[in-house]
């Protein structure tokens, strides 16, 4: 069975993980590990290329010797090669290739989309293609069907904020704490969802997409008015989160026909009112509902490794001259999204 | 000082901008969450030529544009994440403005490193829906601001 070495470096995290293409997922660290409490993201990345040298070395080591496994065994190694921040994606495609060198181990280059998007299939060995992904997070809110390995379709994505973002900065507005995610959902318990009267962007329109800018905005007027709680607006601002969330991936699931499952990914998907209402929607279209373990959502290398494993399991793997690339769409062909304000 | 009564003017203001807007320039974008940054660098985006998403650069940090999408190469970038200046060198912007336009949000961040030929625009808001407009002009831009 394949046995896979997976390289992150795109984002804030420096990550390592030993997997194979049957599910076992041998070791996995993430460097740092304040992503465990920081779901949506950090205000302290680990942005600089400079981290990503001093960490990654040490991280494959551990990995390779937690699992007790030497360099020479793996069958072939996994890197992200993007999209992300340029410097980052360099240092940990650099490595991968220089051990796929030096071990004379193939070489696959990861989309760190179609690692989240292929993920949930790590954990449920249940969950067979195609089916609907909304990829939440931070720096991410899309829904994808995805068909295959390397065969994806996005059917929306957001035009302007992430959703996670939408919580972080509706946190800083609020003046709850950080991070902003869990504060709100904690803060909205003691609010009425009711209370005030937010917009719900895009809900109902013919187009697919998602917007979250106009809510954020809404939540520093609601704020500013003085006529509103704290918990009552973090309650609504919640609730109007979940009320798009929900609209369109409902609209998705019409483009989504044959889909096997509804599944959520991203760390958005810790908030219960989400993972609920989710729940509650594959219910009602008669679809499982599967959302994989919060360590797995956020950026992590075992995602990579599973996602390199498919690939070299497909035979497709890559050349030594493979690029890193900032911008690194899943699906080129998807419909360019239209920015909020302009008519075409 | 500019008054822009709705996120619409914004754009037009950012399109405007961008016909005058050369490769290696930094536009240099104040202002608190709300405030409408954004908005205006999308209209700059929009004057370039890109016709897609113009998504938030806030988790990635910087959004990059390229040929054939856009007129000139130009990134987009928040620095609202970034914490410590040792970060900053990492990302390469002095390099990045040999050929590529630059969009900075949270630019204050950059502390005494913000090139002083920036064109610096600060937004407020200024009641519903508003936005007040100020700027800080470089030698090199004199002849091109206010934009007619």
């Amino acid at each position: 069975m394949s046995l896979i070495l997976g390289i992150e470096s795109s984002c804030d995290e420096t990550a390592a993980a030993l997997v194979t293409a049957d599910r076992r997922i041998l070791a996995h660290r993430v460097a740092g590990q304040e992503s465990a409490h920081r779901p949506f993201g950090g205000v302290v990345p680990e942005i600089a290329a400079r981290a990503h040298v001093e960490i990654l070395p040490s991280l494959i080591e551990e990995v390779l010797a937690e699992a007790n496994i030497p360099l020479g065994q793996v069958d072939a190694i996994a890197a992200t090669a993007g999209p992300g921040l340029i410097g980052g994606v360099m240092v940990g495609l650099m490595t991968a290739k220089g051990l796929s060198l030096s071990a004379n181990k193939p070489l696959v280059a990861v989309n760190h989309l179609e690692g989240h998007a292929l993920s949930p299939m790590l954990t449920d060995p249940d969950l067979a293609f195609p089916y609907l992904l909304l990829l939440v997070s931070g720096g991410h809110c899309q829904l994808l069907f995805v068909e295959g390995v390397g065969r994806y379709r996005r059917l929306a994505t957001t035009i302007d904020d992430a959703a996670g973002e939408a919580f972080d900065k509706s946190a800083k507005l609020l003046g709850l704490g950080f991070p902003g995610g869990p504060a709100v959902e904690k803060t909205a318990q003691e609010g009425d969802s009711r209370a005030v009267p937010l917009p719900r962007p895009l809900v109902g329109t013919a187009e697919p997409h998602f917007s979250f800018a106009g809510l954020k905005s809404a939540v520093l007027r609601a704020r500013e008015s003085g006529r509103y709680t704290v918990p009552d607006i973090a309650a609504s601002f919640q609730k109007a989160v979940v009320d798009c969330l929900i609209d369109r991936t409902k609209r998705a699931l019409m483009h989504a026909a044959g889909a096997t499952a509804l599944v959520v990914a991203g760390g958005v998907a810790a908030n219960q009112a989400v993972r609920g209402a989710l729940q509650q929607l594959a219910a009602s279209h008669d679809l499982p509902f599967v959302a994989p373990p919060l360590w797995l959502c956020t950026d992590n290398a075992a995602m990579i490794a599973w996602a390199g494993a498919l690939r070299f399991e497909a035979g497709l793997v890559d050349d030594l001259d493979v690029a890193a690339r900032a911008r690194w769409p899943l699906d080129p062909h998807a419909e360019k999204a239209r920015g909020a304000g302009v008519k075409a | 000082m500019i008054r822009l009564t709705g996120e619409a003017e914004t754009e037009a203001l950012g399109r405007a901008l961008a016909a005058r807007l050369q490769p290696g320039e930094v536009v240099a974008l104040h202002g608190d969450l709300g405030a409408g940054k954004t908005s205006l660098a999308r209209g700059i985006l929009r004057g370039l030529g890109f016709e897609g998403d113009v998504a938030s650069p806030t988790f990635p940090i910087i959004q990059v544009y390229e040929a054939p999408d856009v007129r000139i190469p130009v990134w987009h970038i928040d620095l609202y994440r970034i914490e410590d200046e040792s970060e900053l060198e990492e990302l390469a912007l002095d390099d990045a403005r040999w050929d590529t336009a630059l969009i900075v949000e949270w630019p204050e961040r950059l502390g005494a490193a913000l090139w002083p030929d920036s064109l610096q625009l600060f937004l407020e808001r200024d009641g519903e829906g508003a936005r007040a407009l100020t700027a800080q002009v470089p030698p090199a831009w004199k002849d091109r601001w206010p934009l007619p």
